[in-house]
């Protein structure tokens, strides 16, 4: 994928097919480091799925399950130098607190650092297909960070949807005066 | 022309040949594994430089006819052993993924 935006949708997509009723993207920059970790409190994966994701082929053709978002996401943090790791609690296991965490650190630095792209759109596409979920997100970076969770919007917008047309254009607008404000630089 | 024709014409290395008989309609060049994913075509020979394991996956979706690794890129033999398995046919060419094209291109 051509922007990390869209390997952080593509897992996130994953959170809600997994059912999850609260998703929460963390974005975590150093002058050197990215850091991307996206937790959701589905329906997780039980052990022996949980180590195929990362096998392209467990999700091809006849069993495809989870696209091959998992793998793509892998390599592009793991050719900067970088590491990816999964973790995972099944509902049958784990009936308490179980889901899915998915992180991967790319070095910035390296020239195979896939450029962040267009979060702003990821995140709204996000939040209008799925609004009935609880969306964190929290991008930190030296110079500050955009921070936003829909529970907070919905106490304040009462009985507006969170997928009305007006709401989703004024997120887009907080997040594009977030980013503007801690001068993030969109490569 | 088939894989197998192509690899002995042009000179290239089999690294994996389960499906030599497989014949090549056309060509496609890309390194991003996602971007190959959706556009090459369902027989094309694919020219690349990655090497990981995503590659073989990536020919099995597409369906391409083989993929041909430039510029004498290596294998890790656990690649090697899964294409074969899944009955991808890899050649290696040492030639950058422009001569390798046009020396497929004269070939077929």
């Amino acid at each position: 994928m051509k922007e990390l935006s869209l390997n952080i949708l593509d897992i996130a997509m994953n959170s809600v097919k997994a059912k999850a009723t609260k998703i929460e993207i963390g974005l975590t920059e150093t002058e050197t480091s990215f850091t991307m970790t996206i937790r959701d409190n589905g329906c997780g994966m039980k052990r022996d799925f949980l180590a195929t994701v990362t096998d392209p082929f467990s999700t091809t053709r006849t069993t495809r399950k989870v696209g091959m978002g998992i793998p793509f996401l892998k390599l592009a943090a793991e050719q900067t130098g970088g590491s990816f790791s999964i973790d995972s609690r099944h509902e049958s296991e784990f009936p308490e607190n179980h889901g899915t965490e998915t992180t991967a650190v790319f070095d910035k630095t390296s020239i195979d650092f896939t450029p962040l792209g267009d979060i702003i759109s990821t995140i709204v596409t996000l939040i209008q297909g799925s609004p009935d979920i609880r969306w964190i997100f929290v991008h930190t970076t030296p110079k500050g960070s955009a921070e936003l969770d829909t529970d907070e919007l919905k106490a304040v917008l009462g009985d507006v949807p969170l997928d009305n047309t007006e709401v989703i254009m004024w997120v887009r607008d907080y997040l594009k005066e977030a980013y503007s404000d801690m001068e993030y630089g969109f490569r | 022309m088939t894989v197998k024709e192509l690899c002995e014409k042009c000179n290239f290395t089999a690294i994996t040949l389960p499906d030599g008989g497989r014949e090549i309609n056309g060509c496609y060049i890309g390194d991003l594994l996602s971007w190959v994913m959706g556009r090459a075509e369902e027989g094309n020979a694919w020219i690349t430089i990655m090497s990981n394991i995503n590659i073989a996956a990536v020919a099995s979706l597409a369906d391409v006819s083989c993929v041909i690794l430039a510029e004498g890129v290596e294998l890790e033999d656990s690649v090697k052993t899964t294409a074969a398995e899944k009955d991808i046919n890899i050649l290696s060419s040492p030639l950058p993924a422009y001569e390798t094209a046009v020396k497929l291109y004269e070939s077929i």
